[in-house]
């Protein structure tokens, strides 16, 4: 009975979740020009639409530049950051966390028209790079987490024993802490990635006509003429990120397969 | 000591300024080619004087001198020492060959040359035909071996090893000293060796520097140690000791009478301790305590009555716990099948020979 209800209550939340997204899916596959059920029949007309035009395709390929280039300077930036973080101790590392993870609590309203002010002055409005160091400063705190949390298997101990080695601290952090913890870097990066690929709040006051994001084209999309065509984007959108939640499984899966192998190396097992 | 090779110049350690010393007034010089042993009660500092030598912590005061060079303050990957962690901190993701060759790569040892030094030191920890496994393929002991050669494969002058048996079980563990004894005689490189287990210390060590809190208590070869310790707290930290409170009666250079509190009056040699009137404590050894089923007055002197209480049969031999004076108890050890022992409860005789009874400076109560 109680675990009826808990089945229940489940499914519905999970329907409250997905409805919408699975809703819009089949709709891109309309052969009909409305956003109506149901479907006068079927085709991939919306598709083809999408990938002959230059409305949504440069849309595309920034999405990709962006999105590649942002995560790949927050991983540059985060996984050091999360390193340091990892050795500080007390009311300092409390301090230095909340100025890193700052970003994902800051309403991205209020962070959209601090940049804008910011990057004004400089020339970084309305420019790739502008657009870029943005999305990274948003993407940056998905990779200091989870690096952090890889960070949480790894054995401090292993510093000192490749210092006792010969090893320098950059050396040691290259050759033997990287390589142990690169499944929560990567994770991280494609956190970092996803965050910018659905990021359209920042994109709509700092990019230009040459940055325009694929969420940034959808919004302008149902604004000017409701086509089925952003169906379709919205369905790569979705199995993008659907692609990506599954790298990260899949990279979570391995490192928590390493993390066992370390258990069964250590000499304690508890 | 002419031209140490380490020398711990007036080391202090405090973990904060004005705290209390984890390391005081330390003078230490580690001579080349000998296995000194830090043996201590955990927090006495015997760890932390290791890890200041391995850099990883810094003096608050004093000097540091590997060859004469002063090391205080250089960061430990320029210090070329050899350490194996309690832990062994094997890198999980190289494999046995990586893991040993690490410190040669690090110092830029061309790939041939590597190679030939990872067999040469794999051959001396017997680890041949296992350079390809992962550690967390390999058992406890096999664990320990890699991390031995690591330290050693780069010809250190030095190698440190913090409690490297801590983790394995007792016959492995005995297996592993002896192994560490013939490699340090074989190879004549110099160790020093971190421990809490007494007889790990003696096994391995040519010398041993007792600490206790944050102070040598005695640094010496393992059987002065054992047969000469300087105060009551080695004397009861080395070895099995029995020690009986009492008060100096007489006092005659390096002997001296003492009124023990459970009664009896029995002759000491003087080892560290005051004149008449002052504290002390008698520390003999269970071994040398001598025990006879028959009355004390049959004996003549040098004999004290004691009553048997309880006899435990250990094999190789027996211990014997009795009751001595006026509350007092004595602990003896015989071998086995060495004559019939005392009924229980009925009346025995313990003696010592001369010379095996010390008298001590009750310890400081601890801070």
């Amino acid at each position: 009975m109680g675990r009826g209800l808990l089945w229940g209550a489940g499914v519905l939340a999970a329907l409250f979740l997905l409805a919408p997204i699975v809703a819009i899916l089949p709709l891109s596959f309309s052969a009909g020009s409305f956003l109506l059920y149901p479907l006068p029949g079927v085709s991939l007309r919306w598709y083809r639409d999408f990938f002959a035009s230059d409305f949504w395709l440069p849309a595309l390929w920034n999405s990709l530049l962006v999105g590649g280039a942002a995560s790949a300077l927050a991983t540059a930036l985060g996984t050091p950051a999360a390193f340091g973080l990892w050795r500080m101790r007390g009311a300092a590392r409390a301090v230095a966390l909340g100025v890193v993870l700052a970003p994902m609590v800051v309403p991205v309203i209020v962070v959209a028209v601090a940049l804008l002010l910011a990057f004004g002055p400089v020339g970084l409005v309305a420019t790739h790079a502008g657009l870029i160091v943005a999305h990274a400063a948003l993407g940056a705190p998905f990779v200091v987490v989870t690096v952090l949390a890889s960070l949480e298997g790894f054995d401090p101990v292993q510093l000192r024993a490749a210092a006792a080695c010969g090893a320098g601290p950059v050396r040691a952090f290259l050759r033997v802490c990287l390589p142990q913890i690169a499944p929560g870097v990567a994770a991280g990066a494609v956190f970092a990635f996803a965050t910018s690929l659905d990021e359209v709040v920042v994109a709509l006051f700092i990019a230009g006509p040459a940055q325009r994001t694929l969420p940034r084209q959808m919004f302008a999309g149902l604004n000017d003429q409701i086509s089925l065509t952003t169906a379709a984007a919205a369905a790569m959108l979705v199995g993008l990120s659907v692609l990506l939640l599954l790298v990260v499984a899949w990279l979570q899966a391995r490192a928590r397969r390493r993390s066992h192998a370390r258990d069964a190396l250590s000499p304690r097992s508890s | 000591m002419a031209d140490p090779l380490v020398r711990f110049q007036g080391v202090r350690k405090t973990w904060r300024a004005g705290g209390p010393a984890a390391v005081e007034a330390l003078d230490l010089d580690i001579a080349r080619g000998e296995l000194l042993t830090l043996l201590g009660p955990s927090g006495s500092g015997k760890t932390t004087t290791l890890m200041m030598l391995a850099g990883f912590e810094a003096p608050s005061a004093g000097r540091i001198l590997l060859e004469g060079r002063d090391i205080a303050r250089l960061a430990p990957h320029r210090r070329g020492i050899g350490v194996v962690f309690q832990s062994y901190a094997l890198f999980p993701h190289m494999d046995v060959a990586g893991n040993v060759g690490f410190p040669l790569s690090v110092r830029g040892v061309g790939r041939a040359d590597r190679d030939a030094r990872v067999a040469r030191a794999l051959a001396m920890v017997r680890l041949e035909g296992l350079a390809e496994r992962r550690p967390s393929e390999l058992s406890g002991g096999q664990q320990q071996r890699v991390a031995l050669a690591r330290a050693l494969v780069f010809e250190p002058p030095i190698v440190l090893l913090d409690e490297p048996l801590g983790a394995l079980d007792k016959a492995l563990r005995e297996e592993m000293q002896l192994e560490i004894r013939h490699l340090h005689r074989r190879l004549g490189v110099t160790m020093m060796y971190v421990t809490h287990d007494q007889a790990e210390a003696l096994t391995l060590s040519d010398r041993i520097a007792v600490f206790e809190g944050g102070r040598v208590r005695q640094l010496a070869a393992p059987r002065m140690l054992y047969e000469r310790p300087a105060d009551a707290f080695v004397a009861g930290f080395v070895g099995e000791n029995n020690l009986l409170r009492g008060t100096i009666q007489e006092r005659d250079g390096d002997e001296c009478l003492v009124r023990l509190d459970c009664g009896p009056l029995v002759p000491a040699q003087a080892a560290d301790c005051g004149g008449p009137g002052e504290g002390c404590v008698v520390a003999v050894r269970p071994e040398r305590v001598a025990v006879a089923g028959v009355a004390a007055s049959d004996l003549g002197g040098g004999a004290w009555p004691a009553t048997l209480q309880e006899a435990i049969f250990l094999g190789d031999h027996v211990r014997l716990r009795l009751a001595f004076g006026d509350g007092g108890e004595v602990l003896a050890k015989r071998p086995a099948g060495a004559g019939a022992l005392p009924d229980p409860g009925g009346p025995a005789a313990i003696a010592w020979p001369e010379g095996a009874a010390f008298a001590f400076r009750e310890a400081a109560p601890r801070v």
